[in-house]
């Protein structure tokens, strides 16, 4: 079998889909240990053999970042572990966190022909078994340093998209500084997405790898305050900069009552708990306060977050939506798991008023019923008021997932960088090239994708026009 | 390495320190009203402190603080030579500085930290500044010296009577404008009640005010909204569109009722420490 594609597809393709094991809701529902387990060995190598092995893929245009999907998943069929490794690799810095968090169902997975008629191979498995068998069996590679007279390029935001276009441009042979603002890099890989999801060892280790590839990796610089671009450039010598500063402003509902104690931002409450782990508390110092019912509000990736992280620290949870689940726009298996860990879903309900006690601390939220009526704008049905369905929701803690949008904070210090409605940056849509020539921009401060991976495209697509930029300068 | 290293360290007042620490790239560019996020250690909370001083020649900024929570006096244990985890800055917007005359500037307690850099940015551009520092006693009254300097009036006042006017800065300042004494701006600094007081006497005197906010905050760059107020009937997140705001247009209860909201894990973190203690000290006792 070993080494011969059309065999693996013989014995492989027919067979129906390996299940990605997880742990069993009421057990995971508990603490902060990962969801998803990872192929065994086994289940892995049958996997792999599923793969056609297509001449012309369809699932690498899927690909946001163009793995060779088929290539990687043959060096695993044949149990080339580093080849696989390799292959990965060369396309994706982040294989362990795109293994995990990449909503494969809607891109690579759903380009695969094998999903035309039984299930698509599990390509988002196999890359986390690939990335999590380099982790366990291979050495860090020893840190490279830039050459001393190499060109100096700047990438301002350390999420998905920042560390992608980073590790491409100092593989590029550039030297890169990477600029955080908070003090851990990770963007929303390290505040927004939980632990459970996404373990911090796995982040860890590829923020490492990346440090090693030569980028400096700078905390606690919050370009715009703490230093501007201008100076960056006049001043500093970077010659290109890459803006991937992520969608960190959170919406609120505008609501009477929403400044109660006791309600949050998705983002406040995700950043406490994840960045400043709060669910350590007080071994940790930043506390969360959870009480006995917590409503999140939303239908996004953020609240089901936001959702699992309040059932873990010890609450009932609701979740109030306007629409109903086939509207969500979160991934379907999250939602899934989600209601399996014991989520309570509260379709058409649209909360209208925060009601608090004396002390200033929410005690319920006061809700009307909707139904779907014509389509909007987004194509999916708009909810509609029923006039006198007032209700009320107890809780005492109250999460707010409605969306966010780019924080404006580094657009308004740079007059030159031309912003849109939405506040995202004006791009080359072929380049990300922002207003000011040698400033690009990716991920959600430009583009409204908000997937990890498709900020992770950007990054590369501008690492590469960045580098042709700098050449055309030279 | 270059990082957050202590150079200076003294105490101001009772549980008042000032601290000065290196922060190149923030001495660099803070102006008056602007604060800083501080992490103490790797399991640190992050708080914001308003910058007090800089020295950008020497690449350092001074923070002032009083030991009240546990972070505070965990700060407050650390000496000159130790590094902080992280200082992040400078956020906010700076104080709109101009010239327009006769400035009242008002501070209570610690907040008189927070109203030095404004008074000297003030008195720089040519205002005539008269200050009202006020504190519970005369041990927590500090740069009153500093201060005098920059002004062409200084009034001290306590609660307990012990240094200046017993009573609080809103009976000196009602007094000076009740004797006919006229200003074109005031800025208040200092506890919530303190500030909310201030602003009901100026505002019926039509003296324009300006307050320097502290409310909770996480991240410090506008990215939680922990620290939104209410201002105008507006929400405002006071991190990036503060801290400064108009004091008669600020719903200060509604700050306060939010400051309270971590109250309980506060007591929690700061009884742990104290047992803590209690057992190290009861430890070296031992035989």
């Amino acid at each position: 079998m070993r080494g011969n594609p059309k065999s693996s597809k013989r014995h492989g393709s027919g067979r129906p889909r390996n299940p990605l094991p997880r742990r069993p809701p009421a057990e995971r529902a508990r603490d902060f240990g990962e969801v998803a387990l990872g192929f065994a060995l086994d289940a892995a190598l049958a996997e792999a053999k599923r793969c056609l092995q297509c001449k012309r893929p369809s699932c690498v245009p899927g690909c946001p970042v163009g793995i060779d999907i088929p290539s990687f998943i043959l060096a695993l069929a044949e149990e080339r572990f580093e080849d696989a490794v390799k292959v990965l690799k060369d396309r994706n810095n982040l294989p362990g966190i795109c293994g995990r968090v990449c909503p494969q169902e809607s891109q690579c997975e759903a380009a695969c022909v094998l999903g035309r008629k039984h299930e698509p191979v599990a390509i988002g498995a196999l890359e986390r078994f690939v990335a999590d068998w380099e982790r366990d069996h291979l050495p860090l590679m020893p840190p490279k340093t830039p050459e001393p007279d190499a060109p100096k390029v700047a990438v301002v935001g350390s999420g998905p998209g920042g560390l992608t276009a980073a590790a491409d441009l100092a593989r590029y042979g550039y030297r890169v500084t990477l600029f955080e603002s908070l003090h851990a890099p990770g963007g929303v890989l390290r505040y927004g997405i939980p632990e459970f999801r996404l373990p911090r060892v796995i982040l860890d280790r590829e923020v490492e790898y990346i440090r090693r590839l030569g980028v400096d990796i700078q905390t606690d610089v919050l370009v715009g305050k703490t230093v501007t671009l201008d100076e960056l450039m006049n001043e500093e010598g970077y010659q290109a900069i890459f803006i991937a500063t992520g969608a960190g402003l959170p919406f609120f509902m505008h609501i009477p009552g929403e400044n109660l104690a006791g309600v949050y931002s998705a983002n406040e409450f995700l950043t406490r708990v994840n960045l400043m782990k709060a669910y350590q508390f007080p071994e940790y110092r930043t506390p969360v306060k959870v009480g006995k019912r917590t409503a999140v509000i939303g239908g996004g990736n953020t609240a089901m977050d936001s959702c699992r992280c309040a059932l873990r620290l010890g609450s009932e949870v609701t979740l109030l939506y306007r629409r109903t689940r086939a509207e969500m726009p979160a991934r379907a298996e999250e939602v899934g798991n989600a209601l399996a860990e014991g989520v309570v879903l509260q379709e058409l309900t649209v909360p209208v008023r925060m009601v608090g006690g004396e002390s200033g601390h929410v005690t319920a939220l006061e809700c009307q019923r909707a139904e779907l009526g014509e389509p909007d704008a987004s194509g999916r049905r708009r909810p509609v008021i029923v006039p006198g369905s007032e209700f009320q929701v107890p809780a005492d803690t109250v999460v707010v997932a409605v969306s966010q949008s780019p924080n404006p904070l580094l657009p308004q210090s740079e007059p030159r960088l031309e912003v849109k409605k939405d506040g995202r940056l004006v791009v080359n849509p072929d380049t990300g090239e922002t207003t000011i020539a040698g400033v690009f921009a990716g991920g959600d401060i430009a583009n409204d994708a908000g997937t990890v991976i498709a900020a992770m495209g950007d990054g590369k697509r501008a690492a590469k026009a960045m580098h042709e930029h700098l050449r055309r300068q030279s | 390495m270059a990082g957050y290293q202590i150079v200076a360290k003294r105490p101001l007042a009772a549980t008042v320190t000032a601290m000065e620490v290196m922060a190149p790239r923030v001495a660099r560019k803070v102006r008056a009203g602007q604060f800083v996020m501080l992490r103490v250690d790797e399991q640190g909370e992050r708080i914001p402190l308003t910058v007090a001083d800089k020295d950008p020649d020497k690449g350092t900024i001074t923070i002032v603080f009083q030991a009240v929570g546990f972070t505070t006096n965990q700060l407050a244990s650390r000496n000159v030579g130790d590094f902080l985890a992280d200082v992040l800055g400078p956020l906010g917007q700076p104080t709109e500085v101009r010239r327009l005359g006769r400035v009242v500037c008002v501070a209570g307690g610690v907040g008189i930290a927070f109203i030095y850099p404004q008074v000297k940015a003030f008195a720089e551009v040519g205002n005539e500044i008269i200050s009202i520092l006020g504190a519970r006693s005369k041990d927590l009254l500090f740069f009153v010296d500093e201060i005098r300097a920059l002004s062409a009036e200084l009034h001290l006042c306590t609660d307990d009577g012990s240094l200046g006017t017993h009573g609080l800065v809103t009976d000196v300042l009602r007094g000076l404008l009740e004797k006919g004494e006229r200003y074109q701006y005031c800025i208040a600094i200092g506890p919530i009640p303190m500030m909310k007081a201030t602003t009901v006497l100026t505002k019926e005197w039509h003296l324009p005010t300006l307050v320097s906010l502290d409310p909770v905050m996480v991240d410090g760059t506008g990215m939680c909204g922990a620290c939104r107020v209410t201002v105008g009937g507006e929400v405002k997140f006071a991190c990036v569109q503060g801290p400064d705001f108009d004091g008669h247009l600020v719903d200060f209860d509604e700050l306060a009722k939010r400051k309270r909201a971590f109250a309980e894990e506060e007591r929690c973190l700061l009884q742990e420490a104290a047992d803590k203690l209690a057992e190290e000290r009861g430890g070296a006792a031992a035989p």
